[in-house]
């Protein structure tokens, strides 16, 4: 069951994404893509791929290079980046050695468009480049990530738990965080924690 | 040294910590508190803990703010005390039950979260083209009236916590008036889960769009004489003008969206940018203000209501009638719901198809309700334009019926760490009516 306390974790179906794109991309995401490799001469050792799905470009950076990547698409002219909105973490148990993706969306309002990166670190060494010196914005949302991930940002100034409690132990969003154990008390009766409860224990 | 005493709640009490010493104040107390810090070496720095249950704090927002005399050296911002677990509890739920999840999020716009999270769904699904046109101008309908409900009380909340009481009884009955509309349209006042990917949950119920047309009627005078109690009040303008000031380059490093960045003259509005739901068919304005401070960005939630009028009577006159679900059965809710006797629930016309006359239409009705419909495998970032900024959800589906992670860009999180840039440097006094500009809802923050 995994920590599922929903009832329902036998209807689980998983099957994968696109994995990556070639060139053409079609529409702006070309000129995206021209304009990052112009301005970084060295693209092919910081990008480690780019998937064009429903209408989206999404970046793979490398992880030690992602401030270097984010800098150019704040600050060349072609790019202007100039809104990073956060960062949102996903737990990957079942992806080897790239567990934890860090993925980040960047609006650009002087050319209308978005582009998102990814970038993915271990478990066994879940370390990511804080981007707070480029995007101060990303702050809190680094934090968030942190405290629910237990991605470690590191550069930044002031990496602590943000919406759980400061004692917290674990982080609450990975795949992996046990769930129920608690049971329920309601006007005298004892209702057993929703992963012990028969019923769910097919 | 006065002790700890319960018996005397009003008094302001003492007591010595590690840290130094500790009052905690309950109003009518303040002169007693000076006389007390009298004594106190004049190089001593006062850190006032300022909620997070404090009537000017919008919810349980928690200010630690640093005083210089009456002026704000440092102040920061602890939140986290309304986390609710929504993003994980998504998990562990079909793709169109998130949508009761997501509305609770921000609960003075829920159906910003609602379309933003459909919207996304839809992406995911990839029929976004699909939604049948009622729906949308309906979703447009309804997201334009929440934008006046939710700018109507930062107006009232914000008047209140600056001493303007009038604003807030006016601001709260002109909602009042919204939330009416939105209890007959979708049964409830907040927390509606009335937008449901695909379409809606229900159709308009018989008379809506005349109860929509006479709100519409009304609402204008009493907009406008909520808006003269202040627009022209020499103390409303000594409290919010060249308040909570935040420039441009201030708006861009911090992420800032929505009336804020709005009142440093960029008009910037994803309605107009990158527009969903068919808003690049509406005539509707941008208003924008320079000023940078906590009166421009009120000055811009007034012109948004107006602004919104003119939206909602656009989306009255193109209502026609029509299917407000997707076609596609694989999707689209089994049963449309109706009133009966006994409340809101499937429609009597359908449990006697499935009971009486055809067993694969219940076998597709349990089907879809239980276990729900298939998402492929994928990401996907969407944004709408909330009353607050960008409203953005990121989906990553398995390819399985539930998502395996929901994450929202809310534009309270964001937009909250402002307060240091328009707090720091500024008296006291200052830091409400700044807070009250940014418009954080915590619900939406902590989520």
């Amino acid at each position: 069951m995994n920590g599922d306390t929903s009832g329902y974790g036998g209807l689980v179906v998983r099957n994968d994404p696109i994995a990556a794109s070639q060139r053409p991309f079609g529409g702006a995401f070309d000129s995206i893509a021209d304009a990052i490799e112009a301005a970084l001469p060295n693209h092919a050792q910081v990008i480690t791929g780019v998937v064009i799905d429903r209408d989206q470009m999404i970046v793979q950076v490398q992880r030690d290079r992602l401030l270097e990547f984010v800098r150019v698409l704040r600050d060349d002219p072609a790019l202007r980046f100039e809104v990073c909105l956060g960062v949102s973490g996903v737990h990957f148990p079942e992806q080897e050695g790239a567990e934890l993706h860090a993925h980040y969306p960047f609006l650009s309002i002087t050319h209308n468009r978005r582009v998102f990166v990814e970038v993915t670190a271990p478990d066994a060494d879940p370390v990511i480049d804080s981007i707070t010196s480029v995007y101060p914005t990303n702050d809190w949302h680094e934090r968030e990530t942190y405290d629910f991930f237990g991605i470690i940002f590191s550069g930044h100034p002031y990496l602590t738990r943000i919406q759980m409690p400061d004692d917290w132990s674990g982080h609450p969003q990975r795949k992996d965080y046990p769930l129920g154990g608690i049971p329920v008390e309601f006007k005298g009766a004892q209702i057993d924690p929703p992963d012990q409860r028969r019923s769910y224990n097919k | 040294m006065t002790t700890f005493n319960d018996s005397e709640p009003t008094v302001a009490q003492e007591r010595e910590t590690s840290q130094g010493r500790i009052f905690t104040v309950q109003g009518n107390d303040w002169d007693e508190l000076l006389h007390d810090l009298s004594s106190t070496p004049a190089q001593e720095r006062i850190v006032v803990n300022m909620g997070p249950q404090h009537p000017s704090t919008h919810g349980v927002l928690r200010l630690i703010l640093e005083l210089d005399g009456e002026t704000v050296t440092q102040a920061r911002c602890g939140i986290g005390y309304l986390h609710t677990g929504i993003e994980k509890n998504m998990e562990f739920r079909t793709w169109t039950q998130g949508v009761t999840f997501v509305t609770r999020m921000d609960y003075l716009s829920p159906f910003f979260n609602e379309t933003a999270y459909c919207l996304g769904v839809e992406k995911l699904l990839g029929i976004t083209d699909q939604i049948p046109e009622r729906a949308n101008v309906i979703r447009v309908m309804m997201m334009e009236l929440n934008r006046i409900s939710s700018h109507l009380v930062c107006l009232a909340t914000g008047g209140m916590e600056l001493g303007a009481l009038t604003a807030m009884t006016f601001g709260f009955r002109e909602r009042e008036l919204v939330l009416d509309v939105f209890e007959m349209i979708t049964g409830l006042r907040m927390n509606h889960a009335f937008i449901r990917p695909g379409g809606l949950a229900q159709d308009l119920p018989e008379g809506a769009e005349k109860k929509v047309q006479e709100l519409l009627d009304i609402l204008p005078g009493r907009l406008k004489d909520t808006a003269d109690l202040l627009v022209d009040n020499t103390i409303w303008k000594g409290r919010t003008v060249g308040v909570g000031t935040l420039d441009l380059a201030g708006c861009m490093a911090l992420g800032i969206t929505g009336p804020i960045l709005r009142s440093t003259g960029l008009p910037h509005d994803l309605r107009k940018s990158q527009p969903y739901c068919g808003y690049e068919t509406y005539e509707f304005d941008v208003p924008v203000q320079t000023s940078s401070d906590a009166y421009g960005r009120f000055l811009i939630r007034i012109a948004e209501m107006f602004e919104s009028m003119k939206i909602v009577q656009q989306c009255l006159d193109r209502l026609k009638p029509g299917p407000v679900m997707i076609e596609d059965k694989k999707i689209a809710w089994p049963a449309q719901l109706a009133h009966g006797a006994d409340g809101t629930g499937n429609s009597f016309e359908h449990i006697r198809q499935i009971m009486g006359t055809s067993m694969e239409a219940l076998i597709h009705h349990f089907k879809l309700v239980t276990e729900g419909f298939k998402v492929p495998a994928g990401q996907a970032y969407v944004a709408v334009e909330s009353p607050r900024g960008e409203l953005g959800v990121h989906l990553v589906s398995d390819g399985g019926t539930r998502p395996y992670r929901v994450h929202f860009r809310d534009p309270s999180f964001t937009n909250l760490q402002a307060t240091a840039a328009m707090c720091e440097g500024a008296q006291i006094a200052d830091v409400v009516a700044a807070v009250a500009s940014i418009d954080p809802v915590m619900g939406g923050v902590d989520r």
